[in-house]
């Protein structure tokens, strides 16, 4: 039933990927060091060192970077130097999302199923998800100035995954058989990763309003915090109803599996609360007075209640999710 | 052209409507006055977000303290732990928190409050949609987007050209003396609105669901059936309006149960396939059909669901007596004790032995192998080597004072033991233990599986299904659509040409779509020579 080839190429896929997440994390963190020590040296353009898009044609980079950053256009040297590292950190992110989804394409195909029926497989495919989201978001929004700090969740969450998660693939328990985990399960990992760049997103926002900004310091790298506003809150706006389907698929799932579409198991009950959690978080950013740090705060607690119900619920209280 | 970007300022439509926004306490007002005040204090977005924060506050309990309704053995475990605690708990519905008064208040109060806010603000809407797109502000300038230029045509050509561009841009246009007002998007508070009523109905469902509907359970042993009436069930819950005639009268038989486990492997024992063969009659009437009952595949009978939700072990025994007569023969279901290995217990009661009633706590082992320490446990949850243990007692089992008792527990009150501790030998099937005294014998003849199986019906699944979709629908055109509004004044400037001015507003930040239509104005209008 389970392929053992496919498994253990799985597996060093996953090791590939890891070990490129790592380059790409080190490849970042160079490009902001320079960039730091650049802006030390010269008068602090914020907004000139702007980001290349990954892999795409040399004349629109070029203008690209012409029309966003305008008078930093001319500064040959160390500008140029800058823009390999960018470059560098984006394919390498490139590489390992390509290695990423090829770990998770082979598990599939080993276990001849979704591959998605463990904590090992989640957490995969959730920081698969959030590298995802993070790279439409860079090549829509030029947003690399979250690399670095999205990289680290996801080396950290993949080596956990690794290190103590790890299952070798295999058939699925009798609830799992249906149609729904394809539906559900994708909806709740893709919701997941997207809430986790929001996240990241907003913890630079909260950082950047508690801490000065020394220029040329780390987070003169990182843009206002009007545009990581903006960043968090379309990721929020594209996740949420996307958690809102996942919720509504389990339940209808639930009601041909458990017989009954909502039975506040812990799982239930919590990603209930994630969600009045964001949705608190939507209604606190279109009101006045709470936009901002507050709603920000908001949005955290709902990501810490999100990270609750993957990692808590699973292992502190038994349940019908209990699948890990 | 000059657009100007001001992303975090207005997204949400909920920042308008500030007339309910909590005032202070009046004075002096009267109770009709008071009512009003109060009123408005529940039906403010405010608390109806506060009253949403609770209801999610007070779910926290409910997965973390056990709940009567998902793990009743938990709760009694519970209560011997916690012998001070637990009744104090227990008042406060700890241990039913779903079901608890103050979580029903929540959950009326965030009802009416939604109600409240939504159902006005739709009115608006809709008044809001049927009533001319807002007049232009004196000073387009200062709006966000804006952008001028000269032209040779007329003012009343311009307005006439502007209103057709914007026409065709699907805007909402409405014509004045010296400028045009359009308005486009409606669809984003139109969304979000029908999101929130979705929301309402799909509270409505549940609650409506659970007041009509009910939920049973009950043991199905291999070779027998059951019927669908209250009397047949283990356990059954019911909503405050269910009558028991609502019960569909159909019969369900199972033939044979069968499970798969992984054999081997580091999930050893993990199931792998559940699956009963059932026969089922809707009613007396009808014929009988045959089912594959699993787990995700629930049979639909007369608007009833009935699922596979368990499955267990029922060791087969003859129990003869003291006079050597038969007295009890048949499968008893042993509840399972662990999952992993369905190491199972029960108790066999034979009220009709001689001269003394005898009474049997047994444990079963599916796969019996002796552990490190000599006693046996079970390996695997699928039959392998299944053995039993038997506790054997004589006297009153203390079914005749007409008390209920528990099918899976001995009252060992006016019992006397027969066969304790070391002298209990595991019994492979076929093998019989004497009983010590001339009391009798049992004889573990084979097992027989069972199934656990629900009942249920509840007519708000379908109403809260269409509900949630309609919400998933309503806030994605919400989040997609901006609304928009565009004004474009026309006046006379120097030298018989004219200056014309665009403004616009969009909720949620600037879009490309307001360059464009300038640019398309500025196209269409004949330029002025200097321009060129």
């Amino acid at each position: 039933m389970v392929d053992p080839y496919l498994a253990h190429l799985s597996n060093q896929l996953m090791l590939g990927a890891v070990l490129v997440y790592v380059v790409t994390m080190v490849a970042y963190a160079a490009e902001l060091s320079f960039a730091r020590r650049r802006a030390d040296a010269e008068v602090p353009a914020d907004h000139a060192r702007v980001l290349v898009g990954a892999g795409g044609p040399e004349v629109a980079e070029t203008e690209a970077i012409d029309a966003e950053a305008g008078e930093a256009a001319d500064e040959p040297a160390s500008e140029r130097r800058q823009i390999d590292w960018s470059r560098f950190a984006i394919l390498m992110n490139v590489v390992a999302w390509g290695l990423h989804g090829a770990e998770i394409v082979t598990r599939g195909m080993a276990a001849d199923r979704v591959p998605w029926g463990n904590m090992y497989e989640f957490v995969s495919a959730i920081s698969f998800a959030a590298v995802t989201v993070y790279l439409v978001m860079l090549w829509r929004y030029k947003i690399n100035w979250l690399g670095p700090f999205l990289m680290v969740a996801v080396v950290i969450a993949l080596g956990i995954a690794v290190l103590w998660l790890y299952n070798d693939p295999g058939p699925l328990r009798p609830a799992l058989h249906s149609y729904w985990i394809a539906i559900h399960v994708t909806a709740a990992v893709t919701a997941t990763g997207t809430f986790t760049v929001a996240g990241v997103a907003t913890v630079l926002y909260l950082v950047k309003s508690f801490v000065a900004v020394r220029p040329g310091g780390i987070l003169s790298r990182v843009p206002a915090m009007p545009a990581l506003d903006t960043v968090a809150h379309r990721a929020i706006m594209f996740a949420f109803p996307i958690w809102t389907f996942a919720i509504i698929a389990g339940a209808i799932w639930a009601d041909s599996a458990w017989g009954t579409y909502w039975g506040w198991d812990p799982k239930e009950t919590w990603s209930f609360i994630t969600w009045v959690g964001y949705a608190g978080y939507l209604h606190a950013r279109a009101t006045a007075g709470w936009r901002g740090r507050k709603a920000a705060f908001v949005s955290l607690i709902a990501f810490g209640c999100l990270l609750f119900n993957f990692f808590g619920i699973n292992y502190l209280v038994t349940g019908l999710h209990s699948y890990a | 052209m000059t657009t100007s970007t001001d992303e975090t300022s207005t997204d949400a439509p909920e920042a308008q409507s500030s007339p309910q926004a909590p005032r202070e306490r009046p004075v002096g007002i009267g109770p009709l006055g008071w009512l009003r005040w109060g009123w408005r204090q529940l039906t403010s977005m405010r608390t109806a977000l506060v009253l949403l924060f609770l209801v999610a506050l007070g779910t926290v309990p409910g997965s973390f303290v056990p709940q009567r309704g998902l793990a009743p053995e938990k709760v009694s475990q519970f209560f011997t732990d916690h012998k001070t605690l637990a009744p104090w708990m227990d008042r406060l519905s700890l241990f039913d928190v779903f079901a608890a008064p103050w979580f029903a208040a929540i959950y009326i109060l965030l009802f009416i409050s939604l109600a409240g806010c939504v159902l006005p603000r739709s009115w608006q809407h809709y008044r809001h949609i049927r009533s001319r797109p807002p007049k232009a502000p004196r000073n387009l300038a200062r709006l966000p987007e804006t952008a001028t230029y000269e032209t040779e045509a007329a003012p009343d050509e311009v307005l006439a050209q502007a209103a057709t561009v914007l026409k065709d841009r699907r805007f909402r246009v409405d014509s004045h003396d010296d400028h045009v007002a359009a308005e486009k998007g409606y669809l984003r508070e139109t969304g979000n609105l029908v999101f929130h009523l979705a929301l309402l109905v799909l509270l409505f469902a549940v609650g409506f669901g659970s007041a009509f509907g009910y939920k049973g359970n009950v043991i199905v042993t291999e070779g027998e059936g059951f019927s669908n009436a209250l009397t047949s069930y283990d356990a059954f819950k019911n909503g405050r309006a269910f009558s028991s005639s609502s019960l569909p009268p159909f019969t369900v038989w199972l033939d044979s149960f069968k499970a798969s486990y992984l054999p081997d492997g580091p999930d050893r024992g993990q199931p792998t396939e559940f699956s009963a063969k059932i026969r089922y009659q809707k009613d007396l009437k009808s014929s009988v059909r045959p089912y594959n009952l699993q787990v995700n595949h629930p049979l639909n009978v007369d608007g009833a669901r009935v699922y596979l939700l368990g499955h267990g072990y029922a060791p087969e025994f003859t129990v003869r007596d003291g006079k050597g007569q038969v007295a009890y023969q048949g499968a008893v279901p042993f509840l399972p004790m662990s999952e992993a290995t369905y190491a199972s217990e029960g108790v066999v009661k034979v009220p009709d032995a001689q001269p003394d009633q005898l009474g049997f706590i047994g444990l079963f082992w599916p796969t019996a192998v002796p552990d490190a320490q000599g006693k046996v446990t079970s390996a695997f949850p699928a039959a392998w080597n299944p053995q039993v243990a038997l506790f054997a007692f004589k006297g009153d089992l203390g079914l005749s004072n007409g008390a209920p008792q528990s099918v899976y527990r001995l009252d060992t009150a006016k019992l006397k033991p027969l066969l304790m501790g070391n002298k209990v030998k595991p019994l492979a099937v076929g093998q019989t233990e004497t009983l010590p005294g001339g009391a009798g014998s049992i004889t573990f003849t084979g097992y027989r599986q069972y199934i656990t199986i629900q009942v249920n019906h509840d007519p708000g699944r379908v109403p809260a299904l269409i509900a949630g979709i309609i919400a998933i629908i309503a806030i994605i055109t919400s989040f997609l659509v901006r609304r928009r509004r565009v004004w474009v004044r026309a006046r006379a400037g120097e030298g018989g040409r004219t200056v014309v001015e665009v403004g616009g507003l969009t909720l949620g930040g600037a879009t490309p779509e307001f360059d464009a239509i300038a640019e398309r104005l500025r196209e269409t209008a004949p330029p002025t020579p200097d321009e060129e």
